[in-house]
């Protein structure tokens, strides 16, 4: 099969432009009878339902959280980028469109990218129309940070909590369509599966987390927006309940999974402290600008922070890459902290832990500066840890933190199956092998406010004729069915171990072999692993109580039944690409001096996965790569 | 060190419940509260036993789900922190702690520690936003702000919507919740066009919800983990009385 990414032509400035001109409106009469699903309420999810319900569509939201405001986007700290060039430090929509291509390490497509771009300026006037209190100068105007990976400041933020004030903003515009009646809003509710009908997606399959109900619910076309699948590793820094759920469903239905192996290890998080962990605590790489990492010269030097001399102290970023210094992109200050700890210079009991310091910052700006800034990261840190980092060093390490996999989506933000869309996280569309920082939440809300509202007219727009399917359906029959048999199965096991037990299990392998750095006779290794964990969490997990009532840990055995067979294609993904490429780090493809050896002629593709049943192979399928707006070269830090 | 939890336990909505005792006997204290629950249903489901329901997600204090009555203050003993964000550094070995739910009429119990709340949202539905479909904005720098009244508006938005200040309020008003989106609008410019309307709205549909009237104890502010300051609570009485006026 050919994928056809549906790029328009014409020059790359003006293909978005142009193609939005041409796509077909559905009028407003039409939308009425349209009947749009979106599964979950983060800022991809919640801006394009609210934006689909002011454009007249009937559309049903849904999310497993009590609330759709408490989607897993709301944790997100730092900040969120546009080319406003408020600055006036030279940043325009080129040179944003330019440095994502670049930290992606020329693994995404251009055209999506530069749309990406363009849009980003538009994000900023919305939120601020909606009330988003970003961060202001004195003179009432809008103030900027910088952020890893660029030398430009074009970072929008609000204290350290931009994700949560972005979503709060997408979350009243729903709100409000709610309110008319143009929105229904499910929440606890999670998706289970899709129902595919004559080749197009027709609806989903949801369960009421509260009565334990299974549900069937049509709509005209299905959007994903379900956020990332980091929890594969067990330990990250996602939410508790984020999950691949609905885009494996989707995927073992015919969605094409893109580079499942992307995975994105942040190099700023609080590093574990004992069995009990549950899960990981980001440090938000804005702190990066005015805290300084660094670790004893010494080997395994026991002394206090405090007590090491300036001139005993590694601070081996600025040693290694003086043009960027503590700046350097996520994967590059994720590995250069674990080549330190390997080589046995890590500080903390775990000796898994470098220093952030931000003692020169205190003096240079004074405290209160520094508080200003970032008072609440230090406050969580120190509830976590029970340490002041005004005083000593923050202790951190890195951690999973995003995927930039996902299903595989045309130029429309469409899957493989017809009428089957995916936004945010979920997708694969726009980070390559790496994510720069404050670009998922643009990206999020790109696709939801901008995007998809547009282009999902050019499914629909063909599909005005087709009246609603009643859920009666044999394929709604048929999805249900299965969703039960699945629940039916688990319920029935008895075994005598958690499901976290399997999770934990699960998390170990991935991180072990198929995190930050990886290669081939490992990753044959965790493949065996990954099955074996399978067919023992079929046969021993316990999960009580009943399925016709709350249970979460029925949720979480969902979930995880699902994780287990992901893992598995991300190691496949690994294996195939013998590159080492952004977060993909693969040893044996590496430079003298232990930088990624990317190889363009061989691998300047995306990795699409097609399904083909249980237990078989699945299929790779090759979206090449073209390079007409930026020449690829080896990225450069230094 | 060793403690001792009594948990209240509740099949669902509609059978009533009572307290369970559990004994842990190797807490550590970097631990969190919640991860010190995740050890206690490990340990229930090995032994068949049902697991303890609970609410949570983000873990990290920002998402509002988490919601435990703990030794009768709502989010525990630590001011400004999140049940969630609570270690168990801040207990003693041989502690006996007692957890319950939220308790509120406009919030009934759906299993043991778990809540409906969706209250709060049907109230944000009835106006708590601005106006403004997208693509309609003019551009973000058009409207400067003054920097003290956007941090305000700020720290009004910091509520996360946990519903600690009705569990806590003998009332069980939700005036704080309320205020600080009332609030934070009525701070910004952009907020202006619909001010009346907002307040009186949103009023409305908290009083149909069944949450209670404020009396002005303030116990909500003490035990709110985000800081939400009376103030807020001020400020939409003021606007309130205006909005009757107007009308
Ligand atoms: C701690 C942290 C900090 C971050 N900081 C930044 C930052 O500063 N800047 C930046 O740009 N990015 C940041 N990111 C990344 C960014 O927050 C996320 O990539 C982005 O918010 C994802 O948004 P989303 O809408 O795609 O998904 P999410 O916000 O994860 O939303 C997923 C939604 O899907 C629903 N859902 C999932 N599965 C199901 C199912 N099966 N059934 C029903 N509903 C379902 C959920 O209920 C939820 O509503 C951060 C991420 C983390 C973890
Ligand atoms: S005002 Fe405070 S206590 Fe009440 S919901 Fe908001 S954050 Fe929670
Ligand atoms: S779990 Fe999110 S605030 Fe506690």
């Amino acid at each position: 099969m050919i994928l056809d990414a549906k790029i328009p032509e014409g020059p790359i400035a003006d293909k978005w432009t142009r193609y939005k001109a041409t796509i077909p409106l559905v009028n407003p009469a039409n939308k009425r009878n349209i009947e749009i699903i979106v599964v979950g309420t983060g800022l991809a999810g919640a801006s394009a339902a609210a934006t689909l319900g002011e454009m007249g569509y009937k559309v049903k939201a849904f999310c497993f959280q009590d609330s759709p405001r408490r989607a897993h986007s709301i944790a997100a700290q730092g900040g969120i980028n546009a080319a406003k060039n408020y600055s006036n430090d030279g940043d325009s929509v080129h040179r944003l469109f330019y440095d994502t291509i670049k930290g992606g390490d020329y693994r995404s497509r251009e055209a999506n990218v530069h749309r990406l771009a363009e849009v980003s300026t538009a994000i900023i006037d919305q939120c601020v129309a909606q009330g988003v209190p970003f961060a202001r100068e004195y003179g009432g105007l809008l103030d900027n940070r910088s952020f890893g990976g660029v030398q430009v400041s074009r970072t929008f933020y609000a204290k350290g909590q931009t994700g949560q004030q972005l979503l709060l903003g997408a979350y009243s515009a729903l709100s409000r369509q709610v309110g008319r009646k143009q929105v229904q809003m499910f929440s606890r509710h999670e998706m289970l599966d899709v129902v595919i009908i004559d080749g197009k997606a027709r609806g989903i399959i949801a369960r009421d987390l509260v009565t334990g109900k299974l549900e069937r619910h049509f709509g005209h076309a299905v959007v994903l927006a379900t956020g990332g699948y980091g929890n594969v590793f067990f330990l990250s820094t996602n939410a508790m309940g984020s999950n691949v759920t609905a885009i494996w469903k989707a995927h073992k239905k015919g969605a094409f999974f893109g580079n499942p192996c992307f995975t994105q290890i942040h190099p700023t998080c609080i590093p574990v402290s004992g069995d009990h962990q549950s899960k990981l605590t980001l440090m938000s790489e804005s702190l990066r600008n005015d805290g300084r990492i660094w670790v004893p010269k010494k080997k395994d030097d026991s002394r206090k922070a405090v007590d090491i001399p300036e001139d005993e102290r590694d601070y081996y970023l600025e040693r290694r890459y003086p043009a960027f210094g503590n700046l350097v992109p996520r994967d590059i200050a994720s590995r250069a902290a674990k080549e330190r700890c390997d080589a046995g210079y890590g500080v903390g009991s775990s000796k898994m832990a470098v220093y952030l310091d931000f003692s020169d910052s205190i003096r240079r700006l004074g405290k209160d500066v520094i508080e200003a800034r970032y008072g609440n990261l230090f406050e969580i840190y120190e509830k976590i840890t029970g340490e002041d980092p005004y005083t000593t060093p923050m202790r951190i390490y890195p951690a999973v933190h995003y995927t930039m996999g996902g299903l595989w989506v045309d130029y429309n933000l469409m899957t493989t199956v017809p009428g089957l869309y995916a936004t945010g996280e979920c997708n694969f569309s726009d980070h390559g092998a790496n994510r720069l920082g404050a670009s998922a939440l643009m990206q999020g809300l790109a696709d939801g406010y901008f995007v998809l509202p547009i282009t999902i007219g050019e499914f629909l727009s063909k599909d005005i004729r087709t009246k609603a399917i009643p859920t009666d359906h044999p394929e709604f029959e048929k999805a249900e069915k299965e969703a039960q048999d699945r629940i039916a199965r688990l319920m029935s096991i008895k075994g005598n171990k958690p499901v976290d037990h399997f999770h934990k299990e699960l998390g170990k392998v991935m991180w072990e072999y198929c995190g930050m750095a990886r290669n081939a006779e490992g990753l044959q290794k965790a493949k065996k692993m990954v099955q074996d964990i399978r067919a023992s969490f079929w046969k021993e997990v316990r999960i009580p109580g009943a399925a016709d009532e709350t249970n979460p840990e029925l949720e979480k055995a969902l979930r995880v039944a699902d994780f287990l067979e992901l893992g598995e294609l991300m190691i496949d993904d690994a294996y195939d690409r013998n590159e080492s490429c952004g977060g993909h780090f693969r040893e044996e493809y590496q430079t003298e001096d232990g930088e990624a050896l990317r190889d363009d002629n061989n691998y300047a593709y995306v990795s699409a996965w097609q399904y083909k049943g249980d237990n078989q192979p699945e299929v790779l399928h090759k979206e090449p790569l073209v390079f007409e707006n930026v020449k690829l070269v080896q990225r450069s830090y230094k | 060190m060793k403690i001792t939890l009594k948990v209240w336990r509740q099949k669902n909505g509609k059978t009533p419940g009572n307290f369970n005792t559990y004994t842990l006997p190797d807490v550590s204290e970097d631990m969190s509260f919640l991860e010190m629950f995740d050890v206690l249903n490990d340990e229930l489901i090995r032994k068949g036993e049902d697991s303890i329901a609970f609410d949570h997600d983000c873990r990290e204090g920002i998402c509002g789900m988490c919601s435990m009555y703990i030794n009768g203050r709502a989010h525990g003993p630590l001011t400004g922190t999140t049940t969630c964000q609570l270690h168990m550094r801040h207990f003693k070995d041989g502690d006996t702690i007692v957890v319950e739910p939220w308790r509120a009429s406009a919030f009934p119990i759906i299993k043991d520690l778990m809540v409906d709340r969706s209250a709060f949202d049907r109230v944000i539905q009835a106006g708590g936003f601005i106006s403004v479909n997208t693509g309609n904005a003019v551009d973000a720098n058009s409207i400067p702000i003054p920097k003290e009244d956007a941090d305000k508006a700020f720290d009004a938005a910091a509520c996360i919507g946990c519903g600690a200040c009705v569990a806590t309020c003998k009332n069980a008003s939700a005036m704080l919740f309320v205020s600080a989106k009332v609030s934070q609008l009525a701070l910004l410019p952009q907020g202006q066009p619909e001010r009346n309307m907002r307040v009186k709205k949103m009023v409305e549909a908290m009083d149909e919800e069944g949450f209670g009237n404020c009396t002005n104890t303030g116990a909500c502010e003490v035990e709110c983990p985000k800081g939400i300051s009376l103030d807020h609570i001020a400020r939409m009485n003021r606007d309130y009385l205006v909005s009757n006026i107007v009308d």
